[in-house]
Order: structure tokens, then C-alpha cells, then sequence
């Protein structure tokens, strides 16, 4: 299945143990509670028992008197002025005249102890006055709902919608009724998807220090040093660079480190304390209450289909609500709606609202699994009434290389008519289905991302090689980018270290998000392998006194080539590096830029259900991800990622839910009630790999970890109605949902 | 509030610590001994990133108060290889490539070693049942499942 026009390498595809895989065995991996310093106190945070309310009157001055408190700050410790997205995160951090979510911070507090401060904590006295509250995206954009902050929409918003509708957008292509007039069939059906958490296992912590002079560090797990860093200097009104920030090792991000919420509170606090160090590590309650879900969405899709399959016209309507701040992902899921299909006559709409929930936050593909639940799930609808199968009408209509996709430009090289051809030929569609079983099918899409790139490398004494790099390793980037730079040097790979670097270290770096870390550092730290090959021929050259040119690297050594071929024996890394002191000092490659030649990714999933009747449960029987990776680095990560997206989605289609009372206050905000999978929920996940590789990317990666996440919910739901004739357009389709469905279907 | 004086057996070492009574076993582990390889993922003992072992029995260390720990044993992630060796399910993870951020990683060990001395000879079944007292959000669980068993092959004396 693989279009592999790339030669064959010694190390890439290939699959050793981790260089940080000893430290995690051990336990000794340090994350972002792990570290302590010297005079260090602990903050703890009041937060928001109210989904909106006015702040009256903060009182600190119990906990003030109590021994070993040492400072509380509020939000009048903060600059003021702060304009569009600084203010926004600063809002976040601490709330001003008005608590907009149940969890949003409103003091925070530094002792000498933990439990101290959190005694503290619970002795500040704030008095609100409750307001209206909405919580529901529909709700929040009807006539009457409660304004969540007046004028925070932005240009796009036309006149005469309610004022939490923040953005609007639409666009689309040929003519959508006369599309919809060319069709036997159109459906139009409304979905709705809740709000899921991205759910790392690890929660926020932030260890940070800052002087009266304005320089401070931080000790913090991120997704993105430079990020965290920009925002907590906008947001506290400091110079980027007097702030150093070093990222711990992460424990899970899936997009929800890539920003702030309570980092900029120890740098405050310190502040107040003479510059002490101080901890704030988040409790799982206030990561469920106060760091960023995703959106929930309410869409509207209508799609047209001949009686041969072919599409002729997709609308998409989408409304979602990211908290009590712009940011839903609205634009990524319209975007991703119909991107896998060609199709002639299109038009998206979609609004961004505001709601009383905490501010949303990148989660895997964000918006891409709503538009994948929506669109997937009428396209499968459609199939059915239709009687076709569903993986020969996704072939009919699937997107190939120089398409112009559904959003706009035109496609590079992409792989789904592959990943479905794969998909067709897997055992797992032979299977047999017994009684209340059911197969579904789904295929989802992610642009995959670039971004800004800054990566050093360099030669030691002995010959191996180090690679400084920004993106914080979460799922094995470490081997994939020594892998890489092993290939291109010629050395072993145990001979690369690859260092995840402070902010003073290197220029800026986008996070580790958008699928970029393998794709982006791992180019440039290529490139920067490169320039060093580069001064290592020079290197050789001079000794052997010929042109730079008429050398060349083959294995790890500098050669003779051309009319000198064979004049010399070969110089080795080792042995050029051992001298390097003397042939003009050290030998390093640096790059920076911001990679061109993404390659997008599209996957097939194919899921097995069976539903208990008698509760509504639904077993995942079978899992299939297909997914193009354009070149697998490391083919046992890049594994791990399809099955964790796969397993994350399954998460969210069957259990996974943010739950408001009618006082808006988050009524799941433990794991035993935000019900992630474990492992007796799943079967073992079976991955086919893909691989037409990228020609954007020197070893041909596009990128692995968001697409998996996309299928699953269409793909189960689709399954769901295979096994029992039921159409759930509603997610999760938890066991009281899908009972309650069962009933009325009678 | 004044603190409570425990001497208790970690790893085989005998240690001492001041525990403030409502300091969970896992905070003592954490802040009193520098033991940070036991993780809090959620404080409720709902996702097993604590795991520790209480005269051989498997705890969620956040469950547990430290002035509870009074002349016991307990067992962490620290203990779990030998000075030079790691434990075969120390090593299958790496090959399996059973971890991604590796957060949870150290409670699935100690889980896992509980689970083996218990049941040399899992099922699939019963590892997956053993182990879902432990959240994952990176991996799915495919591969630590099959790690566990390779490690209970290995130890078994049965080729993988």
C-alpha cells in the first residue's frame, strides 16, 4: 500500500527503546510537581463557587493573620489596560469585576506549607452577588440569555445577534440549491456533541519565581516554554526575555498546555513575597473546573446524494460555545467538515459563542471530531436509505492529491484514497456480527501544523551529536528526531541526544501541538545536521587539501568523491570531531524557519460495537485505525498515537461529558464521574500504518497524533445503529441516553 | 496543627518524617521523602498514578494517610528494580513502547508487579480488569496490556 519512492534507511522506520524511556521506568522523570527550590512556598487558589456572579468585596485579611501566610494577590495586583487576547488571559487567570464560570479564579494565596495555604485559601472571604447564568450554546445565542461581557464581538458578527455570538463566519463554493436539486436523496438533521476534556493525567503545575528587578523563571509542565512564556509576560506586564522558563517533563497536553491558566499566579505571588519560589500545583477538580475543555457544539448539516453515492451538495451549520471567551473552534471544524469529499457545491456557516464554562482549549484536532460527528454521521444516514456501502461511497467521493479541498486550497500529496483502499482489504471487516452487533465506519481529517522553529545542534569531542529543541517530548519525540538525525549524520542512533531546551536556549518555538513536533523540529533539526556535514567536509577538505565540493558524506565520514575519489581513506565523524579544536573551533548546525511542505493526514476507522439492550451499555468489540503517516519515524509511536486518539474518541462518543446543574455549577469534576476509558472499557486497538510519504518533509512525515481522534465518534455512533437501529444524534451516547433511545424506538 | 512523628519502612529503608495529620501517605512519599516517582493524577483514588504497595498490598497512596504508615512497609516505584537491573515489566515497557507521556507509567508498574505476584499467568482479560483501576490517556492500553503479558511470559520462563 505504500507509495514509497523514498530509498531504504537504516534507521528511520525502525524501533528502539526511547531515550527517556529508562528515566520513566525509574520514576525518575521529573514533571511539573516534581521539583522544589530553596525558600519555596505553596499557592493555592480561590476559585468561583458561582457560574456568574458579580464580585462584591474580597476580604483576606483572616487569612493574612494566619502564622505563615505569606501573600494573597487578587486581581488589583495585576496591570491594568491589557487589550484583546492579554486581556482575555488575564480575565482567565483572575477573574475582575465578575466570576464568569464555576472554578474561575479570584485570589490566590502563598504559605509556607500546603495545607496551609489551602487553610488559607478557604479563609478569604468574597462576597458575590449571583447573576444569570448560561451554559448551553443554543441557549446562550436565544433572545433574552444573559450577556456574558458586553462588545467582545469582533467585526465579523453582523447586526442583530445576541451579543455572545463573538464571530461569525460563512463561506463555501458553486450552488448549493442547485446541488441540493441534482440529488435522490437529501437529509438535514441537527447534532450535538458535549464538551470533553483532554484529560492528562498529569495536572497543571507551575513552579516560578520573580524579583522586584522583573526577572523571574519558571519550572513548568507546557506543551510550549515560548508561549507560556509571552502570555504570563503580557499578562503580568514583564520583559518576555527577563523570564526564563524551563518545561518539566509533560504529562499529557493533547493541546491543553499550550496555553495559561494559573502559571502566571506563582510569579505574582512571588512577587509579593520578596521574590520566594513559589508552587501551585492544580487538584483534578479545579483542572476538570478551570483549565479548558473543548467546545460544545450544536450543528445543523443537510447533504445530497445521487442514488450512485456521489455527493452533490453539504451544508454545515455550527454553533459552539468555548467558555466565557472567544476561542471555539468553529473555523477548524467547518474547515474539516467536508474536507474529505470532493464535492462541487458547498456553504458553512458558524458562530462562536459565549457561555458561563471555563475557557476552552486546544484539544486534539480541535473542532475536527464535532464537524467528523456531524458530517459522518448523515453521510452514513444517507448510505444506509440509500442502500450503499459506506466505505465504497467514501471512496466515490474521496479527495485526492491537487483537489481543491472543501475550505479553500488545493490538497498536496495526500493518502486517502490509500488509507480507504487499506481499510477495504483488513480482516476486521470480515468478522462475523452477532445479535445487537453492529460495524461502523468513519474517516477524519487534520492539516497537520508547522510553525515557528528553532533548533540547534551540535558536535561533541567524540563524534556524537546533541539537538537542542523546543517542543517538549510527549509521546516519544525524542526518538523520532534522534532517529532522524542519526540517519542524516550516518551515526548510531544511541550516538544522538536530543534535549528539550529552556526559553534561553534557543529562539522562539511554537509548542509541541498540531502534530508539528516530528514534522517541524524533526526538519529542521535535519537541516541543522546538514549545515554540520557541511563543516565537516570543509573540515576534511582542508586536511586533504581539496575543494570542499569534492568531498562527500557517506556513513557517518567524510570521503573523497569525484576525480579524488578514493585518494583518501575516509575521515570519520569521530575522528574529525576529536580535532575540531584545531581545525577552527566547534562544529554545530542551526535552523530556523518556519518549515514549508506540511503534509495533511486523513484516517479510516472501522469499529465493532455490541449494545446491551436491557442497559443501554455499548462494548467496543473490535477497533480498526487506517491512517496515512505519511513516513512512520518510530512505526511503535506512531502506533501509540492512533490508538490513543482512537481511544480518547471512544472516550467522548460513549461516556466523556461536562455536566451542569441548573445553578451552572460542573457536577463531574472527579474521574470517577468524568468517566474516561480504562483498560477493561477496550479491546487491543489495531493500526494499519499507511505511509505515502510527504514529499514536504525529508523523510516524508506528516504528522501522526490529531486525526485519530476524529473518527471515532461518527464511526461508533454509525456502529450503534448498525447493532440496534437506533440513530443517536447526541453525544455521549452514554447507557441512560441510548437506553432512553432504545425505548422510544419501542 | 502539630505534627505527627512516623518511622516506617520504604524500599527497605527505614525512614523517619513529620506528617501533618491530614497529609496523605502519597504527600509524605512526595514532599517529606523526595520519593516524587509516585504521581498525583487525581486525589481520589480514582486513577492509580499513586500505586504503592502497603505491606504488600496494593494501594492508591493518595488513600492513605502518612501518620497511618507507622512501623509498616511500603513499596514505590523506586524500589521496583534492582541496583543495576530493571524488573522485567520496567524493561517490557520501554520495548513495547507502553508509555507516551509516562505520567502514569509508575503506578501501572507497581500495579502491574502486584498483579504478577498475585497471577503469574494473567489473561488478557484479567489484566485489563487488574489494571483498570489505572488511567492511561495516552496509549489506548494496547500495548501495556501486551508488555504485561510479555512480562508475565518472561518471568514465567516462556519464550516471548
Amino acid at each position: 500500500m505504500a507509495k514509497d519512492e523514498f530509498k531504504e534507511f537504516k534507521l528511520v522506520g525502525t524501533r528502539p527503546d526511547r531515550p527517556d524511556g529508562l528515566d520513566k521506568v525509574t520514576g525518575r522523570a521529573r514533571y511539573g510537581a516534581d521539583i522544589s527550590a530553596p525558600g519555596m512556598l505553596w499557592g493555592a487558589v480561590v476559585r468561583s463557587p458561582h457560574a456568574h456572579a458579580r464580585i462584591v468585596k474580597i476580604d483576606a485579611s483572616k487569612a493574612l493573620a494566619m502564622d505563615g501566610v505569606k501573600a494573597v494577590v487578587t486581581r488589583a495586583d495585576f496591570p491594568t489596560g491589557l487589550t484583546g487576547d492579554a486581556w482575555n488571559l488575564q480575565e482567565n487567570t483572575m477573574a475582575g469585576e465578575r466570576a464568569l464560570y464555576d472554578g474561575h479564579a479570584v485570589a490566590a494565596v502563598a504559605a509556607i506549607s500546603k495545607t496551609l495555604a489551602e487553610d488559607a485559601a478557604r479563609l478569604v472571604e468574597v462576597e458575590y452577588e449571583i447573576l444569570p447564568h448560561v451554559t448551553d450554546v443554543d441557549e446562550a445565542m436565544a433572545e433574552g440569555a444573559p450577556v456574558i461581557r458586553e462588545g467582545a464581538a469582533d467585526a465579523t458578527v453582523p447586526e442583530g445577534m445576541h451579543p455572545n455570538v463573538v464571530k461569525y463566519m460563512e463561506f463555501g463554493r458553486g450552488d448549493i440549491e442547485a446541488g441540493f436539486a441534482e440529488a435522490d436523496l437529501v437529509k438535514e438533521h441537527t447534532f450535538k456533541t458535549e464538551a470533553a476534556h483532554q484529560g492528562y493525567i498529569e495536572p497543571h503545575a507551575c513552579l516560578g519565581q520573580l524579583g522586584e528587578d522583573g526577572k523571574g523563571e519558571m519550572w513548568v509542565c507546557t506543551q510550549g516554554q515560548w508561549y507560556i512564556r509571552k502570555m504570563c509576560a503580557d499578562v503580568l506586564g514583564l520583559d518576555g526575555a527577563q523570564l526564563r522558563v524551563t518545561p518539566s517533563e509533560i504529562g499529557g497536553g493533547f493541546g491543553g498546555k499550550t496555553t495559561i491558566f494559573m502559571e502566571p499566579l506563582p510569579l505574582a505571588l512571588s512577587k509579593k513575597t520578596g521574590g520566594r519560589p513559589v508552587k501551585i500545583v492544580m487538584s483534578r477538580s479545579e483542572v476538570l473546573r478551570a483549565t479548558g475543555p473543548t467546545a460544545s457544539a450544536s450543528m445543523d448539516v443537510k447533504i445530497g446524494m445521487k442514488k450512485d453515492g456521489t455527493i452533490t451538495a453539504g451544508r454545515a451549520e455550527f454553533r459552539m460555545q468555548g467558555g466565557a471567551f472567544p476561542g471555539a473552534p468553529v473555523d477548524m471544524a467547518l474547515y474539516c467538515a467536508f474536507a474529505g469529499y470532493n464535492v462541487p457545491n458547498l456553504e458553512h456557516v458558524g458562530y462562536d459563542v459565549l457561555a458561563n464554562r471555563p475557557k476552552c482549549a486546544a484539544y486534539r484536532a480541535p473542532g475536527s471530531p464535532m464537524a467528523a460527528f456531524a458530517v459522518e454521521s448523515l453521510v452514513d444516514e444517507l448510505c444506509r436509505e440509500l442502500g450503499l456501502d459506506p466505505l465504497e461511497v467514501r471512496m466515490k467521493n474521496a479527495v485526492k492529491s491537487g483537489d481543491q479541498a472543501s475550505y479553500g486550497p488545493k490538497f498536496g500529496s495526500i493518502g486517502l484514497v490509500e488509507t480507504l483502499e487499506a481499510t477495504v482489504a483488513h480482516p476486521n471487516l470480515q468478522a462475523e456480527l452477532g445479535p445487537n452487533q453492529g460495524r461502523g465506519v468513519a474517516v477524519g481529517y487534520w492539516f497537520n501544523h508547522s510553525g515557528e522553529t528553532s533548533v540547534s545542534m551540535a558536535i561533541s569531542e567524540d563524534g556524537t551529536a546533541q539537538v537542542s529543541v523546543g517542543t517538549p517530548d510527549i509521546g516519544g519525540s525524542r526518538a523520532s528526531i534522534a532517529l532522524m538525525t542519526a540517519e542524516t549524520l550516518g551515526i548510531p542512533y544511541e550516538d544522538v541526544r536530543v534535549n528539550v531546551v529552556e526559553t534561553g536556549a534557543l529562539g522562539v518555538n511554537e509548542p509541541t501541538h498540531g502534530s508539528r513536533a516530528t514534522f517541524a523540529s524533526g526538519k529542521a533539526a535535519v537541516e541543522a545536521a546538514r549545515q554540520a556535514i557541511g563543516e565537516m567536509c570543509r573540515r576534511a577538505a582542508k586536511e586533504w587539501g581539496i575543494e570542499p565540493e569534492a568531498v562527500e558524506w557517506v556513513d557517518g565520514a567524510a570521503q573523497p568523491a569525484g576525480p579524488n575519489a578514493g585518494e583518501f581513506p575516509p575521515m570519520t565523524i569521530a575522528e574529525i570531531a576529536g580535532k575540531m579544536g584545531s581545525t577552527g573551533g566547534p562544529i554545530s548546525g542551526h535552523h530556523e524557519s518556519v518549515p514549508e511542505g506540511v503534509g495533511a493526514s486523513f484516517g479510516a476507522h472501522v469499529v465493532d460495537v455490541e449494545v446491551d439492550p436491557e442497559t443501554g451499555r455499548t462494548t467496543i468489540l473490535r477497533y480498526l485505525v487506517v491512517q496515512d503517516a505519511g513516513r512512520a519515524i518510530h512505526p511503535a509511536y506512531v502506533e501509540g498515537q492512533y490508538q490513543g486518539g482512537a481511544a480518547q474518541g471512544i472516550g467522548w462518543a460513549l461516556n466523556e461529558e461536562y455536566i451542569y446543574d441548573d445553578q451552572g455549577r460542573l457536577q463531574n469534576p472527579v474521574f470517577l464521574d468524568y468517566r474516561v476509558p480504562v483498560a477493561s472499557d477496550l479491546p487491543m486497538i489495531d493500526t494499519v500504518i499507511v505511509e505515502v510519504p510527504n514529499p514536504g518533509h525529508p523523510y516524508g512525515v506528516r504528522g501522526v497524533g490529531e486525526t485519530g481522534i476524529t473518527p471515532p465518534l461518527p464511526a461508533i455512533a454509525n456502529a450503534i445503529q448498525d447493532a440496534v437501529g437506533v440513530r443517536v444524534r447526541q453525544l455521549p451516547i452514554s447507557p441512560p441516553r441510548l437506553l432512553a433511545a432504545l425505548k422510544a424506538k419501542g | 496543627m502539630s505534627k505527627i512523628h512516623v518511622t516506617t519502612k520504604v524500599n527497605g529503608d527505614t525512614v523517619e518524617f513529620l506528617a501533618d495529620p491530614r497529609e496523605t501517605l502519597l504527600d509524605c512519599l512526595r514532599d517529606r521523602l523526595g520519593l516524587t516517582g509516585s504521581k498525583e493524577g487525581c486525589g481520589t483514588g480514582d486513577c492509580g498514578a499513586c500505586s504503592v504497595t502497603l505491606d504488600g498490598t496494593l494501594v492508591c497512596s493518595c488513600l492513605v494517610l502518612g501518620a497511618e504508615v507507622q512501623g509498616r512497609e511500603i513499596g514505590t516505584i523506586e524500589g521496583m528494580g534492582g541496583d543495576d537491573t530493571l524488573h522485567p515489566l520496567q524493561r517490557k515497557f520501554i520495548e513495547h513502547a507502553a508509555l507516551q507521556c509516562g505520567f502514569c507509567t509508575p503506578g501501572f508498574l507497581v500495579a502491574g508487579k502486584a498483579l504478577l505476584e498475585k497471577n503469574p499467568n494473567p489473561t488478557e482479560e484479567e489484566v485489563r480488569y487488574w489494571l483498570a483501576g489505572n488511567l492511561c490517556r495516552c496509549t489506548g492500553y494496547d500495548k501495556i496490556v501486551r508488555a504485561v503479558m510479555d512480562a508475565a511470559a518472561e518471568m514465567r520462563g516462556e519464550a516471548a
